[in-house]
């Protein structure tokens, strides 16, 4: 009875490998005719015509990694500064209130965000933001062109706020890992606090990157909230201005109208990407994350 | 002759600070400036969630009525109306997913709690925060190809069996967590009794840990009941009522995104009032229940 018992709980925990592996499988095999007529060379392609049926994924790739960057260059120094914030300086109610807040933010779901960033982020950066960089910034490549609301910055913005929380409440959790005793010793040796702080950022920087990388898998899979305020236009831009489009993006908009099978087939090759960059940068992150806090479930689990 | 003979004590050394003050006063300033940054950015991160709750109810509080919740959506060109059919279509379709996941999810994370030391622990572990980091896009593309094409239709059941893949890690996770709370003592006691394992985990260890497990995963479904991208080519969407899991159902995601997109105003309000609505029972839900879990887990 006991190995029966056993038996039964270990088979719905093998489930898992089934999962994964179906997903790998379904991905593989739907993609399989794009890898045979398309290539690899599918990814650095840039023309995507479902006309002559003939696809490139390099727009989506590119929009997908600066969308994220962006995000990142946005997020980091401000869930950093919350996560010391939260550990070093506030006491009791703030740092309840702040905690709540970023709990609340990492509940919100994804569309909410898109409604949000389309209706209100977007004419706010028409009318002010963007033509405000224009005029002071327009030297700059990055911050040339119209302001269409609508695009790269929008959807870095907004990707911004969803991984912010991610990075918060993992560097907080790798903060709160480090001993008390090296800031105890910073502050004996008279040091001043942000003396001290550095002293525990450098002790913490496997853990701290871990959070960052781990927001970075987040951003890069993100779907609703970018396919809502990106555009969705098929072009390789320096503008961060620009409308542009992400691999989730295109997935999401063009899955129902792929009529013809290797025009879905480059979906799905583009889903098996999307799947074979985020596994990876997970499965660094949740390594650094591990290395500074000793394999702590609750915290390498935390997303 | 020896200090202790003369009485007279070595004056201890003088330590002179030859520091420049300017120094000092450099780190003084560092010190504060890295402070204020560390409020100031407290402070930035607080702002999205006041613009983006404020503007949800500024903008979604007007439709919110009973109609909402009872009525069928309007053609375009007529006010008024409601999403009847998707809210109960997400219901359902989340309903589905939850008995698919939670058995599964609770048994899988009983068994890490309990058993779990070897090498096969290990893997489902790393297995479970695997799939947890799985884009729910390309989950979506999996449920497509796993149901959708084999019924030959879209589907809520395809909709479900994406959602049940996306629940799953977070129910494993938080059911081992849960189950580990229990204190060892009852275990012992009950073995001590002369229960076989299966009996103690069955009978003592999991109502102890009931609450925890019913909560932490109901968190996991509200979560779910949030996301839009696996269902946008699996469930797809209905605009009339429908029960039928094996045909195509509406759910309020996507009902929310296609009212967004359209270029009607009065479809666009009713996409703030959806929007509302997903808030209040997704994030609402889901910090209680989180609450919840924390009181367990404090105790």
């Amino acid at each position: 009875m006991d190995g029966m018992y056993r038996g039964a709980l270990a088979a719905a925990a093998a489930v898992v490998f089934i999962i994964v592996a179906l997903i790998v499988i379904e991905i593989t095999h739907g993609s399989l005719q794009s890898i045979r007529t398309l290539g690899w060379g599918f990814l650095v392609q840039t023309q995507w015509d479902p006309v002559a049926d003939h696809y490139g994924a390099l727009p989506y790739l590119y929009g997908t990694l600066v969308s994220s960057l962006l995000a990142l260059v946005l997020a980091v120094p401000l869930g950093l500064g919350s996560a010391v914030f939260l550990t070093e300086l506030a006491k009791g109610r703030t740092a309840a209130i702040v905690s709540f807040v970023m709990e609340l933010l990492a509940a919100i779901p994804s569309i909410v965000y898109g409604i949000w960033g389309f209706f209100v982020l977007a004419p706010f950066l028409r009318t002010t933001l963007e033509p405000w960089l224009i005029a002071n910034f327009g030297y700059l490549p990055l911050f040339r062109g119209v302001p269409f609301g609508i695009g790269m910055l929008n959807a870095g913005i907004v990707l911004a706020i969803m991984i912010i929380p991610t990075i918060v409440s993992i560097s907080r959790e790798v903060l709160l890992a480090i001993p008390r005793s090296l800031r105890e010793a910073s502050l004996a040796l008279g040091a001043t606090r942000a003396e001290a702080l550095g002293v525990t950022l450098d002790a913490a920087k496997p853990g701290i990157l871990g959070s960052i990388v781990l927001a970075l898998g987040r951003a890069l899979g993100e779907t609703m909230a970018v396919t809502m305020v990106i555009g969705n236009t098929n072009r390789i831009s320096a503008s961060l201005l620009d409308p542009s489009a992400t691999m989730a993006s295109v997935i999401a908009n063009e899955f129902t109208e792929a009529t013809g099978a290797l025009y879905l087939s480059a979906l799905i090759q583009i889903a098996l990407v999307l799947f074979a960059v985020t596994i990876i940068v997970n499965a660094l992150a949740r390594s650094l994350v591990w290395l500074t806090t000793g394999g702590r479930r609750d915290v390498a689990g935390a997303t | 002759m020896t200090q202790a003979e003369t009485g007279t004590v070595a004056a201890p050394p003088v330590w002179v600070d030859r520091t420049p003050r300017s120094v000092h006063r450099l780190r003084a300033v560092t010190n504060l400036v890295v402070i204020g940054a560390c409020v100031l950015a407290a402070c930035l991160v607080v702002l999205p969630l006041v613009l983006i709750m404020g503007y949800l109810l500024a903008n979604g509080v007007a439709g919110l009525n009973l109609a909402f919740f009872t009525h069928m959506p309007k053609p375009v060109g007529e006010a008024g109306g409601g999403m009847a059919n998707a809210i109960v279509g997400t219901l359902l379709v989340v309903g589905t997913a939850a008995l698919m996941a939670l058995p599964l999810g609770i048994a899988a994370g009983v068994y890490l709690a309990e058993y779990g030391r070897g090498r096969f622990s290990t893997l489902v572990r790393y297995t479970t925060d695997v799939l947890s980091g799985v884009p729910s896009i390309v989950v979506g593309v999996v449920a497509y190809g796993l149901v959708v094409v084999p019924m030959g239709r879209f589907s809520g059941l395809a909709g479900s069996v994406a959602l049940a893949i996306l629940m799953l890690p977070p129910i494993i996770r938080a059911t081992e967590e849960m189950v580990r709370l229990v204190p060892q003592s009852y275990r012992q006691a009950a073995l001590a009794l002369g229960a076989p394992r299966w009996k103690t985990t069955q009978q003592i260890v999991l109502p102890a840990a009931k609450a925890g497990i019913v909560t932490a995963g109901m968190l996991a479904v509200a979560r779910a009941a949030g996301e839009t991208a696996p269902l946008l080519f699996t469930a797809l969407g209905n605009r009339f009522w429908s029960l039928r899991m094996d045909q195509p159902i509406a759910t309020l995601p996507v009902f929310i995104y296609d009212y967004a997109k359209a270029p009607y105003t009065d479809w666009n309000r009713q996409a703030w009032t959806g929007a509302l609505v997903l808030v209040l029972i997704v994030t609402v839900i889901s910090l209680l229940l989180r609450l919840t879990v924390r009181r367990v887990r404090d105790r």
